[in-house]
């Protein structure tokens, strides 16, 4: 796909108020700079993200959805990045169908210190999705259903 | 929906101002749909600013406030209360955070950070035109505590619990008090016993009507919730008659021949199956391991009066307001080979040795030979590349050359060498390496990726290793004894003892706290705390510093006779809902069950109930739910999806 020029990808990071939130915070503290098209939603747990709210971001414009994942130092469960992993996957699912590409969702776990490790994660999800372009462009077709269709 | 909503812009002295166009803000959110008033106050924190908010609260009958300004978890609760002051509901308040998440991260881009904070306060403008008003649950709290584990963390929290006026069930698992501590003998840094410790605390238990202390006991189960659990302890005999003749007893001991390998020593010797701990040991009353125990009819007959094997395991059931773990922690014991243990002669473990030195009168022996030169390897099991235990155990190092210590001056010319990776005697802990080293000890320092190999070489025992101090020269020792200096894992029953209580462990499957800086001694789960090391390596200082955290912790939540709970838990639509059991399979707490609908007297339908007092609102439910029927209090989807669409709405 063309990269437009300029074009500066618009990430919606759902982050957790116990675990990931604190470790972004972190990284304001320090004046670690990301985009500032990076935005926020705080909720409790990174398994509690809905999918049709990730699927309401694609649809209302974002380019990119990032899921600060609680990981093992979630306070509610042990198998938190399993439950995110499969609310992420199935999110996927959903996408594809509506013909959004599901490599503009990315979940990582990030933890109440990781003020760098996010920092990074931004840079590589924003490079990334600079490739895939704006999601007004998206014309994404799940590879099996062109398969199909041949 | 609210309609008259007050927006507050912070300047923060110009840690937001100073790279934020804030009268832009406050120019853009004052046309958004429901705000009444906006303004711009250079710091909102402020007692003279968070008056005015109050004022205007009052004047302009404000139905909502959001404060853009710094992160919520520094002034969440003080605009609640500000909120609260007014007359407003608390939960009818959002927090902006245009200052960690946007000023300080964009403070190259004042511009784009300017059309961020714009973005951020509409969705937080759009979000509190949904939010309700809420209640925090009253519920009843019974000034009652029950400790599992009476280590130090456990005894001292009872003590500290007691003279607050809470009433204290103690529980330990074993016949004996005083967990690994009394193992130990002297300690760094005070050269106190062990033991003492365990005796001096064990005093103070019996001095408080308000402690319960029940040995042989363990929790089979654990029910209700915060304020009023119920929990099930069952309590197993120790297979001595109470009050008996003691001397009757000790002849029963001396006459008793059966033996077995005693735990307490670490296995270096061996016990009476009727047996105390060790001789000042505390209850002093000794108990039986009934099931290597095989008397015969006249050993019985003579002393019924001091023995009954006919005694059973009585159930206890108490009712209780909060749970302290303090289950501690076992050594790790290396696997066979690992680094010569159990297959070289003569390689122990440092709780082996410290066990040698409280048995050894004036000569340090072991396998009848006279110890002389012992090498100490360090981080075994510890900080492992592979394997399970990535942590540093923190109390190992100081802990090996605190007995190097006691070896030089309890023994002859014992010589130590210490072969390490990093040596950690952390804080006044230092002040030991220094002596220890002074007095003539070597020590050499090994790489990770080349471990000191131990072996029985003719007949002797050898360690080889590189030193990476002398530019990686190949030493070889002949040591009379090896001593493997491991740390701290979880007790082997930790795991029962979560999964009775659901209390989160986390990778190192030590129990979890909900914050390790910020509230270090309390679990996700209400009134339940943990402390000492069940929570992760620590020294004794370090365990009773938490264990009287969590003892005031405890007292503060159940004192007043009830607790205020958080109302953002989860909530079910029961309209929509179809019960499929999802929510309640995948819900960490068990707080979902279900239960008939019917709101018209019509033939209702079965739907999911949630449990107020254990919900936690971390909403695990709430993705899996296949009608969506499960709104979390706080995050439904109006409130989130209005921010979703004002924070990409243009500026």
């Amino acid at each position: 796909m063309e990269q437009e020029k300029d074009f500066v990808p618009k990430i919606l990071v759902f982050s957790t108020d116990k675990i990931s939130d604190p470790g972004i915070d972190l990284a304001g503290q320090q004046h670690i700079h990301y985009s500032p098209s990076v935005y926020f939603i705080i909720v409790p747990c990174s398994a509690g993200v809905k999918p049709r709210w990730i699927l309401r971001a694609f649809n209302k414009g974002f380019d990119g959805v990032f899921v600060a994942a609680d990981g093992t130092d979630c306070p509610f469960s042990a198998d938190c990045s399993e439950k995110t992993g499969k609310l992420v996957a199935y999110s996927q699912e959903l996408m594809k169908k509506e013909g959004v590409n599901p490599a503009r969702l990315k979940m990582a776990a990030v933890c109440s210190v990781c003020a760098l490790p996010f920092s990074n994660h931004m840079k590589n999800f924003s490079k990334a999705l600079s490739g895939l372009g704006n999601i007004q462009s998206e014309k994404y077709i799940d590879p099996e259903e062109k398969e199909k269709q041949k | 929906m609210k309609e008259k909503i007050g927006v507050y812009i912070c300047h923060c002295g110009g840690n937001i101002s100073d790279y934020v166009d804030v009268e832009k803000v406050r120019d853009v959110v004052e046309k958004e749909e429901g705000v009444v008033l906006s303004k711009t106050t250079m710091f909102a924190c402020a007692d003279s600013a968070q008056k005015e908010i109050v004022n205007d609260i009052k004047e302009n009958n404000l139905d909502a406030i959001v404060v853009a300004s710094c992160s919520p978890k520094l002034h969440l609760s003080t605009f609640r209360n500000v909120a609260e002051r007014a007359g407003l509901n608390p939960y009818n308040y959002v927090q902006a955070n245009i200052r960690e998440q946007c000023s300080w991260a964009h403070t190259d881009k004042p511009k784009e950070a300017t059309e961020k904070a714009i973005r951020i306060v509409r969705a937080c403008v759009g979000r509190v035109r949904y939010s309700e008003a809420l209640e925090p649950f009253t519920i009843p709290a019974a000034n009652i505590a029950l400790i599992i584990g009476a280590g130090v963390a456990g005894m001292r929290s009872a003590i500290s619990l007691a003279d607050m006026g809470t009433h204290v069930y103690l529980i330990e698992k074993s016949h004996f008090i005083g967990g690994r501590v009394a193992q130990m003998g002297e300690l760094f840094s005070t050269d106190e016993k062990g033991e003492e410790i365990i005796s001096d605390l064990y005093d103070e238990i019996k001095k408080r009507d308000k402690i319960q202390l029940f040995t042989g006991a363990e929790v089979v189960s654990v029910s209700g919730s915060v304020g009023d659990y119920k929990a099930q302890i069952n309590i197993r005999p120790r297979y001595i008659v109470p009050d008996c003749d003691m001397n009757k007893l000790k002849e029963a001991i001396a006459e008793c021949k059966t033996e077995i390998p005693d735990e307490f020593n670490f296995g270096l010797t061996q016990k009476k199956v009727i047996y105390k701990a060790y001789e000042n040991c505390r209850p002093e009353i000794p108990a039986i391991e009934k099931d290597r125990f095989n008397p015969d009819q006249k050993f019985l007959e003579k002393y019924k009066d001091c023995i009954d094997l006919e005694q059973k395991t009585e159930t206890l059931n108490v009712n209780t307001g909060t749970v302290i773990l303090s289950t501690g922690f076992d050594p790790y014991e290396p696997e066979d080979g690992e680094y010569g243990y159990k297959k070289a002669e003569n390689v122990i473990t440092l709780q082996q040795l410290k066990r040698l030195i409280e048995l050894s009168n004036g000569k340090l022996e072991y396998n009848n030979r006279e110890i002389k030169n012992i090498v100490y390897v360090y981080c075994v099991g510890s900080r492992q590349k592979e394997g399970e235990n990535k942590y540093c155990s923190r109390y190992c190092c100081t802990a090996a050359i605190h007995a190097a210590l006691l070896c030089r001056k309890k023994f002859d010319s014992v010589r130590g060498f210490h072969l390490y990776r990093d040596i950690r005697t952390y804080g006044k802990h230092e002040l030991l390496f220094d002596e220890v080293s002074r007095q003539g000890d070597i020590f050499f320092r090994f790489n990770e990726d080349e471990s000191p190999v131990v072996e029985t070489a003719n007949g002797k025992l050898q360690v080889k290793f590189r030193d990476i101090l002398t530019n990686n020269e190949e030493v070889a020792i002949e040591p009379d004894l090896v001593v493997l200096v491991t740390g701290m894992i979880p007790r082997k029953d930790s795991s029962t003892v979560a999964g009775i209580l659901k209390t989160p462990v986390g990778s190192d499957k030590f129990f979890n706290e909900v914050h390790p800086k910020l509230r270090p001694v309390e679990t996700v789960i209400d009134g339940m705390y943990i402390c000492g090391t069940c929570q992760g390596p620590k020294n004794i200082t370090e365990s009773i510093t938490s264990s009287l955290s969590a003892a005031a912790k405890s007292n503060s939540l159940i004192n007043k006779g009830e607790i205020e709970l958080e109302p953002t838990i989860i909530r079910i639509d029961p309209e929509a809902c179809e019960w499929c059991d999802k929510c309640a399979e995948i819900c960490p707490f068990d707080s979902i069950t279900k239960t008939e609908y019917s709101p018209d007297g019509q033939k209702g339908k079965t739907i999911a109930l949630v449990n107020e007092s254990t919900c936690k609102g971390c909403g695990m439910c709430a993705p899996v739910c296949p009608t969506d029927a499960i709104d979390i209090i706080g995050y439904t989807n109006n409130e989130i999806e209005s921010m979703i669409d004002g924070l990409i709405k243009e500026v």
